[in-house]
């Protein structure tokens, strides 16, 4: 399989991999929310982390993922994007910019729509954490 | 030192023809390039001479009389012939009726065997399919459980493809005689690495292929008992009589050669090979399982073959891992289900697939397989998995104890 010169990048040196603490500890931090989305069954798992500062907005994004090449490529990506947006600014980010900017396949695009549901679903928790009303729920497939 | 990129180590798929065979091969093309069905000219009978040779180089590989040796295009064919060709000869009622007759295999058999076997369902024959243990062996009690009164046919695969696991060959050879069914084995990834002899070993109908032991593609051989009992075959492709009417079309002259060469060598060569080998593939799971964790090898521990492994790797994604491994050509036998790796349903078979969460790899060496190219392929292994794992949320979640069986995962 060709995967494009971006992928390949981000799959070699991939941006932002980590966790703000165990399981336990991001359930427990209120400036953090999670997003874990997909399913191993399906080949992609996708756990999306934000830091959210005191001003509302994102100081630092991290990600960990089980999935393919393309899968990995777009978690990256996506932590790229969210650091220093607000939250709406976050939600900002659509799958098809992903999928434009690593010059994804059509077979990898759900990998793009995976990285924009862990998207919405990490402000969403983050969301729920602390009390703000959210319009924008993470959308189902 | 590095070895040159990159590396073959998939010989369960196909071998590089053994330059000793392209030799043998070569005056088969423009010198000796009679029809051995020519039999009024010296063309024809030069060219005769060259199959009856590699007849009998065939022949002495597995034990056989050269006569029960019938030429054909790879193994595909060959059990295509062996299964078609019994069942339509030992049919218990005429086509278009059910009830024709009864025939066992297995869940984890090749593809070559199982459609030929669907074929037959919807054509009147009963065919069961055995599961096999979780250590991948079908045994000769499975059988005789399965057996019945209209059992007419056994096809059970000497050595499986997948995962290396060996079968109990003789002992179901000899269940069969006694019962007085016909008994095919599918030994394609067996012949010409192992010990073969079709009389003391049960078998009545044998089908290997010429590219799996250092020959060219395109030609391989099915063995047809003829005494005790006499295997009678219907034939499936008919013309102008070759191979004693069993297989229609002028012989494949060249490719016949190299089979019969590439038998010879193996002959002589085998035993010192799967030594070699043996060692280098324990060298190989060795230092795989002994650097990571969660890792488990498929299939029976000792009863496989020397030169192939089937390793599974937990909370590591098959795609992403033969990505990483891109210099080292080995199979994925994944048992995941992702978008585009179809999941093995020989690893299924064996309850592999159970935890989704692991990809596979089949490694099998081979002829020209150097030690300094399994330790770069154990190197990159752990290297890729360790990499992988250092990003799998699931790897993580498994380190803090949370059993990833029982979340409930938002599938797609």
């Amino acid at each position: 399989m060709a995967y494009s010169s971006k992928v390949i990048e981000h799959y070699e040196k991939p941006q932002n991999v980590g966790s703000f603490g165990t399981q336990q500890e991001i359930k427990a931090r209120t400036d953090v929310g999670v997003g874990l989305v997909g399913a191993p069954e399906c080949g992609d798992v996708m756990q999306l982390q934000i830091k959210v500062d005191e001003s509302g907005k994102i100081e630092d994004a991290k990600f960990k993922c089980f999935g393919c090449g393309s899968a990995i490529a777009s978690s990256s990506l996506a932590t790229e994007w969210l650091k220093g947006r607000t939250l709406d600014e976050g939600l900002e980010i659509k799958n098809t910019q992903i999928v434009e900017e690593l010059s994804l396949p059509p077979v990898k695009i759900h990998c793009s729509v995976l990285a924009e549901d862990a998207i919405r679903a990490a402000i969403a928790d983050y969301k729920k954490k602390n009390g703000i009303e959210s319009h924008n729920e993470a959308h189902s497939h | 030192m590095a070895p040159k990129l990159p590396i073959y180590l998939d010989h369960a798929a196909t071998t590089r023809t053994d330059p000793r065979v392209v030799e043998a091969m070569m005056p088969y093309f423009t010198e000796v390039f009679g029809n051995p069905g020519s039999r009024n000219h010296s063309f024809g009978w030069a060219a005769e001479d060259g199959v009856d040779k590699a007849r009998e180089q065939v022949a002495a590989l597995i034990g056989a009389d050269p006569k029960e040796v019938v030429f054909t295009s790879g193994a595909t064919e060959s059990n295509n012939l062996a299964i078609k060709g019994a069942a339509m000869m030992y049919a218990k009622k005429p086509a278009g009726e059910t009830g024709r007759g009864h025939i066992i295999t297995a869940m984890h058999e090749h593809k070559a065997v199982l459609d030929p076997c669907k074929r037959l369902q919807k054509e009147g024959f009963d065919v069961t399919y055995l599961e096999p243990g979780k250590d991948g062996l079908i045994t000769r009690d499975m059988v005789e459980a399965a057996m019945r009164e209209d059992t007419i046919l056994v096809s059970i695969m000497w050595a499986n493809n997948e995962i290396g696991t060996i079968n109990e060959i003789p002992e179901i050879g000899a269940l069969c005689h006694d019962r007085g069914a016909i008994f095919h084995t599918d030994a394609t990834q067996w012949v010409g690495k192992m010990p073969t002899d079709v009389k003391t070993d049960n078998i009545d109908l044998m089908s290997f292929s010429g590219h799996k032991l250092y020959g060219p593609k395109g030609v391989g051989a099915l063995f047809v008992r003829r005494r005790r009992p006499r295997v009678r075959l219907t034939a499936l492709q008919e013309g102008g009589g070759q191979e004693r009417g069993l297989r229609s079309g002028t012989l494949n002259v060249t490719g016949i050669v190299g089979l019969g060469k590439a038998c010879e060598i193996c002959a002589q060569e085998m035993d010192a090979e799967r030594e070699r080998l043996f060692k280098l593939r324990r060298k190989l799971e060795d230092k795989v399982t002994g650097a990571l964790s969660v890792t488990q090898i498929n299939g029976h521990p000792d009863k496989r073959l020397a030169h192939l492994t089937n390793i599974s790797f937990g909370f590591v994604e098959g795609e992403s891992l033969m990505m990483a491994t891109k210099e080292i050509a080995m199979s994925s036998g994944s048992a995941c289900t992702s978008a585009s790796l179809e999941p093995s349903y020989v690893l299924k078979s064996l309850g592999v697939g159970d935890d989704l969460a692991h990809s596979s790899l089949r490694i099998s060496l081979g002829r020209w397989t150097t030690e300094e190219e399994v330790e770069y392929t154990a190197d990159k292994i752990i290297e890729a998995v360790k990499k992988l794992r250092d990003l799998s949320p699931l790897y993580d979640m498994h380190n803090e104890g949370i059993d990833i069986t029982k979340i409930v995962w938002q599938a797609h």
